[in-house]
């Protein structure tokens, strides 16, 4: 992207948009040349398994098979167009709502399955994908991603880390101290809020007084860019700028993508104790899938029959991955032998009472 | 080489290895120029340039969470606390991602960091710069809590804790930063990690210490050969807090059947505790009198003027190696 082009997609202070909620092209100049339909056709395809994937998980978690677990639905698109852009070198570094992002950059379904599902294999990123675990804690995790920037520059290479948190997190120190120390070092780092109108039951009226979070990327001379979130075009136009203001300039980007969390912040919570349902109705309309649909409609790329094609598909593979991921069994030293790389004797004389008394009484599944 | 203090020791070591390994890097709030408040790290930026040696913003939370991502990327952090009062808005980061990482990612990624900090009391510093907490470290699965006595360990477990493959919390007890000089050997050696040190041998009584608490014990020692020289007490320097040394103090409260246990943090729940439990579980039988500990009181560290009250004097162990004896 020529400088000018940047500089037309930096926005703090109102949303950038490609494609509105009727699925008609509003901005024609930011739509990149190589998001042809096809393409857009693919990334939907991408948007669509993880949107059935996540659902799997919600069902998982009723049936009791999973743990707790926090629904990605509403958030694909951004989750989808951030990371179509990265090498396999490049880094993720998640909150905890993030199925979508760690999907696509490698991360086995499998293991996110085995996340929720409480088993820490779930973290376990294979040898060639770059993604740290799931950060539960509130905006803890940017400042790895900072880390991450770092060693980047350190090494001369040209890898980039991309750092995913909501709007709740921007009110988190660790926040501040991130964008703060990304400029500051010049690192190449690209922080994604999803702003998805609520942390838990708060809303981001009451996060803060700032009219937009992209905003603050002001006060640490980080470029800054608020964008509709649920319009995936708009959302690659500026992760794609992002990109390569990370890659080529080791600069810093902070992406506002204002977005919507369709369903409750876990399987824990109950979201019509707080959220108003004239405007729930209203976000429902700006799901990020139905306008792709309108638009490939139009192009003759997709209409119900491959909808449901598409959709059985993809049930049938996610179905055996959950179905696999249900298979692995816990080993019990596993729990012992990762916190340190040599085991202290303390820690080896606990580990060995441990797999004594379950011998003596085989552990109860709850 | 000249003999060199606690400090020169530290940064020795720093030096040391930061030539050796490409891939330590030091920083923290005033490292840089000025060399670290208390001079640890003076010449490291000169010597190896800003890329190697940096000054941090003021964020403590920002230098551990930055220090994990160098970590996780092949690089080996050492970072300084300006003071362990400090340590507190860093810790969230130290408890929740740089003690957990190598666990929950099932030793994919890992964090070999090493945090140093000046502690304890003893210097007439201002509100907050006198704490001895070694206990909160301690007690996080994945940490591992190293504290020298003098200048050779100083150098020996640094040079152990930047090679360590786990983040190490190492607590530098100021009080005796520049009290006394040492030969310290150039160039390479290491004092492992986890292993106490036995100072003195000895028959009738086990001392075990740390930090700036050797150097008071030994004092109290010196009293106590004035006073009842047949008395014959064996000290041990535990060096390592986590993983400690039980190995080395249950063979010598096997020997002696007394035990004494010096901090300078507060009594309760402290390093003190665990050692006593973890004597008493093991050598109960061994035991001819309660274990001691000689500690600080549960109470928040005083302002200078009233600091010599809370601190362990040579007597306050004297009395306690006394009580111990008359059992």
């Amino acid at each position: 992207m020529t400088e000018s082009q940047t500089s037309q997609v930096t926005s703090y202070m109102s949303q950038v948009q490609v494609m509105n909620e009727q699925g008609e092209i509003v901005n024609a100049p930011l739509r990149p040349p190589e998001l042809t339909d096809d393409k857009i056709r693919e990334l939907y395809e991408k948007m669509l398994f993880i949107k059935i994937a996540d659902q799997k998980a919600l069902n998982l978690q009723r049936q009791g098979r999973m743990g707790t677990y926090p629904s990605v639905r509403g958030q694909e698109a951004i989750q989808v167009a951030s990371t179509t852009l990265l090498k396999n070198t490049d880094w993720i570094v998640p909150a905890f709502r993030e199925t979508g992002a760690i999907y696509m950059h490698g991360m086995p379904l499998k293991n996110i399955y085995l996340y929720w599902m409480g088993n820490e294999w779930g973290s376990y990123a294979p040898e060639s994908v770059n993604i740290l675990p799931v950060s539960i804690p509130v905006g803890s995790q940017m400042l790895h991603a900072v880390g991450i920037g770092m060693a980047a520059t350190r090494k001369k290479t040209d890898t980039i880390a991309v750092t995913y948190f909501g709007d709740g997190a921007t009110s988190e120190g660790d926040f501040h101290e991130a964008m703060n120390f990304a400029t500051l070092y010049k690192t190449p780092v690209i922080f994604v809020c999803q702003n998805n109108q609520f942390a838990i039951s708060v809303p981001r009226s009451k996060q803060t007084a700032s009219p937009t979070l992209a905003q603050k990327a002001i006060a640490y001379a980080c470029e800054g860019v608020q964008v509709d979130g649920n319009d995936l075009l708009a959302c690659y136009a500026v992760c794609k700028d992002a990109v390569q203001r990370a890659r080529t300039e080791k600069m810093p980007t902070f992406i506002e993508a204002v977005t919507y969390r369709l369903r409750d912040h876990t399987t824990s919570d109950d979201a019509t104790r707080y959220r108003d349902a004239v405007d729930h109705e209203s976000w429902k309309k700006k799901d990020p899938l139905l306008r792709l649909q309108k638009y490939l409609n139009t192009k003759n790329l997709w209409n119900e029959k491959i909808e449901q094609e598409l959709t059985e598909k993809f049930e049938t593979e996610i179905q055996a991955v959950a179905e696999e991921a249900e298979k692995i069994i816990s080993n019990p030293a596993d729990i012992f032998d990762y916190t340190y790389a040599e085991m202290p004797e303390r820690l080896r004389q606990q580990k060995e009472e441990l797999l004594e008394f379950i011998k003596r009484n085989p552990p109860k599944t709850h | 080489m000249p003999p060199l203090n606690l400090i020169e020791a530290v940064n020795r070591a720093l030096l040391e290895e930061m030539e050796r390994d490409p891939s330590v890097l030091v920083f923290g709030e005033d490292v840089g120029k000025n060399g670290g408040v208390f001079r640890a790290t003076v010449g490291l930026q000169e010597k190896f340039g800003e890329e190697r040696c940096f000054d941090t913003p003021v964020a403590e939370s920002g230098i551990i969470g930055a220090a994990i991502g160098l970590g996780v990327c092949g690089f080996k952090p050492v970072v300084e606390f300006q003071f362990s009062g400090f340590m507190y808005s860093g810790f969230d980061q130290i408890m929740t991602h740089a003690a957990r990482m190598r666990n929950r990612s099932r030793g994919r990624f890992t964090v070999p960091m090493v945090i140093r900090m000046p502690y304890c009391g003893g210097i007439r510093a201002l509100e907050h710069h006198s704490e001895s907490t070694e206990a909160i470290p301690a007690h996080i699965p994945g940490l591992k809590v190293v504290i020298p006595s003098n200048p050779y360990d100083a150098k020996g477990l640094l040079i152990s804790a930047i090679r360590d493959p786990d983040p190490v919390i190492f607590m530098e007890p100021k009080r005796i930063y520049r009290a006394f000089r040492q030969e310290v050997p150039d160039g390479e050696f290491i004092v492992p990690l986890g292993k106490a040190n036995v100072i003195q041998e000895g028959a009738d009584l086990t001392i075990v210490a740390w930090g700036a608490m050797v150097r008071e014990t030994q004092k109290a020692l010196e009293l106590l050969a004035a006073k009842s020289p047949q008395t014959s007490v064996e000290l041990i320097d535990l060096r390592t807090i986590k993983p400690f040394d039980e190995e080395t103090i249950l063979a010598s409260v096997r020997k002696t059947g007394r035990l004494i246990i010096v901090h300078e943090a507060p009594i309760s729940f402290g390093v003190g505790a665990e050692i006593a439990a973890t004597v008493s579980q093991k050598e109960l039988l061994s035991l001819k009198s309660p274990i001691e500990r000689i500690a600080g009181p549960d109470i928040t560290f005083p302002y200078l003027l009233q600091e010599h009250l809370y601190l362990v004097q040579p007597e306050r162990i004297l009395e306690g190696i006394e009580k111990t004896m008359s059992f």
